[in-house]
């Protein structure tokens, strides 16, 4: 059944679907409407689940982590500095193995204070331990909240599903509801095997020494490093499992994209556009236009962004002469984080294709589509030429 | 040998002595009993035990006499602070190393 709802609905729906059991969240602009509506599902009773008020993103994730592991099934959503506040805690999550889904609706961070879209947020929370996936439609708001859960309880990893604020958040759109039915096939329950029991005391992730040692069962336990060493393993296996996840779905519900990028004529593309969310489709109307330019250009949008599915997209630009990286977000002091990683990634092959990087809709500064078109024809014709091959191209930019 | 064998893929423990690792290699100062002192080693009954209670790392036995392990004794000294009969005196551990 197809409904028209707004990006945040479809994200309420999703986790309600997923039957999460317990929902933390502070409200921040502009994901309030999200947890508003898990909170309107909870008290008609609609939805079988906790709703635990609390007085910051701290104390949100924090109720999620508890929750968790307790053995319930956790989600919590927020924006910008709310997510900031979480960072502490968003750590420990990841540290602490747990399938918190979170849902970001992304915001540009302050100072200055500023309400409107771009990445930085998430971005910014990049190399916290938690699994990214960037998505660019509601029908994919919905679907991926639902399989996050399975991800997440798969690999014992928290996930984060990013979507863009208000473009896609306040924005409503026709979207295929997926059937309670079949996402309580593709969901099983959360029943993990370790969680509180107040028979069975234990220390949980309390000061873990430098080297291994016994425990007091004689075995021989891990240290911190090990620990953290596991982390990194299983977030390089849950590559391989959110393909899975991805084929599973499609199974039931008869749609996905790739699991890792969604390509847009690409084939026969000399030059291929990357960018993730919802500007990856903004990016499809210039691709059109070059085209009728006689310009072989294609794009990607990434969807998976940690763990980086580097081989995937290896595999996807390195035919290309000329990869334009556009990106809503920048590591302050170099240039846009997936640029870089891009560029990486590509760097091992024999036939290197030029990377360039433009940053754009910074703070929700508005992206024309002419001006995507021009940096791109920009980017195609004049090739390794170009300035923004040393510097950053900033478009849109009014300095 | 590693830790591969190990099941957990977080960090947790169990109370007991042990769990924080060998933390007898942190010991500056050594906690030793004075049997002539200590209530159950000079009454032989099972009484007091404040230091089997108070020993954050379960370190010391709840016997007759309280034998305390110093694989784990980290030298914190609050057995010696909680006995009732100052039973215990906090000896410098170069002074055992010296020794051999
Ligand atoms: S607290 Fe002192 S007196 Fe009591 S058992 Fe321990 S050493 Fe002996
Ligand atoms: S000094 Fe005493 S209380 Fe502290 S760890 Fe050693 S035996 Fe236990």
């Amino acid at each position: 059944m197809y409904i028209i709802e707004s990006g945040n609905v479809a994200a309420a729906i999703g986790v309600k679907l997923a039957r999460a059991q317990v929902i933390a969240a502070y409200p921040i602009t502009p994901q309030t409407p999200l947890t508003e509506k898990l909170s309107e599902f909870i008290e008609s009773g609609t939805m079988k689940a906790a709703y635990i008020p609390v007085e910051s993103e701290h104390s949100a994730l924090a109720v999620c982590i508890a929750a968790s592991t307790a053995g319930a099934r956790a989600f919590t959503a927020t924006s910008a500095n709310g997510l900031l506040y979480m960072h502490e805690q968003l750590h420990w999550a990841a540290g602490a193995r747990l399938p918190i889904v979170m849902c970001v609706v992304n915001r540009g961070v302050g100072a200055p204070w500023t309400v409107w879209n771009d990445h930085q947020d998430s971005i910014s929370q990049r190399d916290t331990g938690w699994i990214q996936i960037y998505v660019n439609d509601h029908q994919e708001i919905i679907d991926t909240t639902i399989k996050a859960f399975r991800i997440a309880q798969e690999v014992n990893i928290p996930v984060m599903v990013c979507y863009d604020g208000y473009i896609l958040s306040h924005s409503h759109m026709p979207f295929d509801l997926p059937d309670q039915k079949l996402v309580d096939r593709f969901l099983p329950p959360y029943n993990p095997e370790d969680c509180l029991d107040p028979k069975n005391p234990t220390n949980l992730n309390s000061v873990t020494l430098p080297d291994v040692r016994m425990n007091i069962r004689g075995e021989l336990a891990h240290g911190y490093m090990e620990l953290r060493y596991l982390l990194q393993e299983d977030l390089r296996r849950s590559i391989q499992v959110v393909a899975d996840v991805e084929k599973h779905y499609k199974e039931i519900f008869n749609r996905g994209e790739g699991p890792y990028l969604e390509e847009y004529r690409c084939k026969d593309a000399s030059f291929i556009a990357v960018s993730m969310g919802s500007l990856s489709f903004q990016l499809r109307v210039a691709v059109d236009a070059l085209r009728k330019e006689g310009i072989k250009v294609g794009v990607i949008g990434i969807r998976l962004y940690r763990p980086f599915p580097d081989k995937a997209i290896v595999k996807a630009l390195s035919k290309a002469d000329g990869v334009i990286v556009f990106e809503k977000a920048i590591s302050y002091g170099y240039m846009g984080t997936l640029c870089s990683e891009i560029a990486s990634a590509l760097y091992k092959n024999a036939k290197t294709p030029f990377v360039h990087n433009y940053i754009l809709g910074i703070g929700g500064r508005n992206i024309r589509t002419e001006d995507l078109v021009d940096a791109l024809r920009n980017s195609c014709t004049k090739g390794k030429n170009t300035d923004s091959a040393d510097t950053l191209g900033w478009i849109g930019l009014k300095i | 040998m590693g830790t591969r064998k190990c099941n957990q893929i977080t960090s947790t423990g169990e109370p007991g002595p042990g769990d924080g690792g060998k933390t007898g290699s942190w010991r500056v100062l050594r906690p030793v009993i004075d049997p002539n002192v200590c209530i159950p080693a000079r009454k032989n009954i099972n009484a007091c035990f404040i230091c089997w209670l108070y020993c954050p790392d379960c370190t010391i036995t709840r016997t007759i006499p309280p034998v305390i392990d110093y694989e784990y004794c980290k030298g914190c000294g609050i057995c010696a602070e909680e006995c009732p009969t100052k039973a215990i005196t906090m000896v410098e551990e170069s002074k055992f190393s010296s020794k051999g």
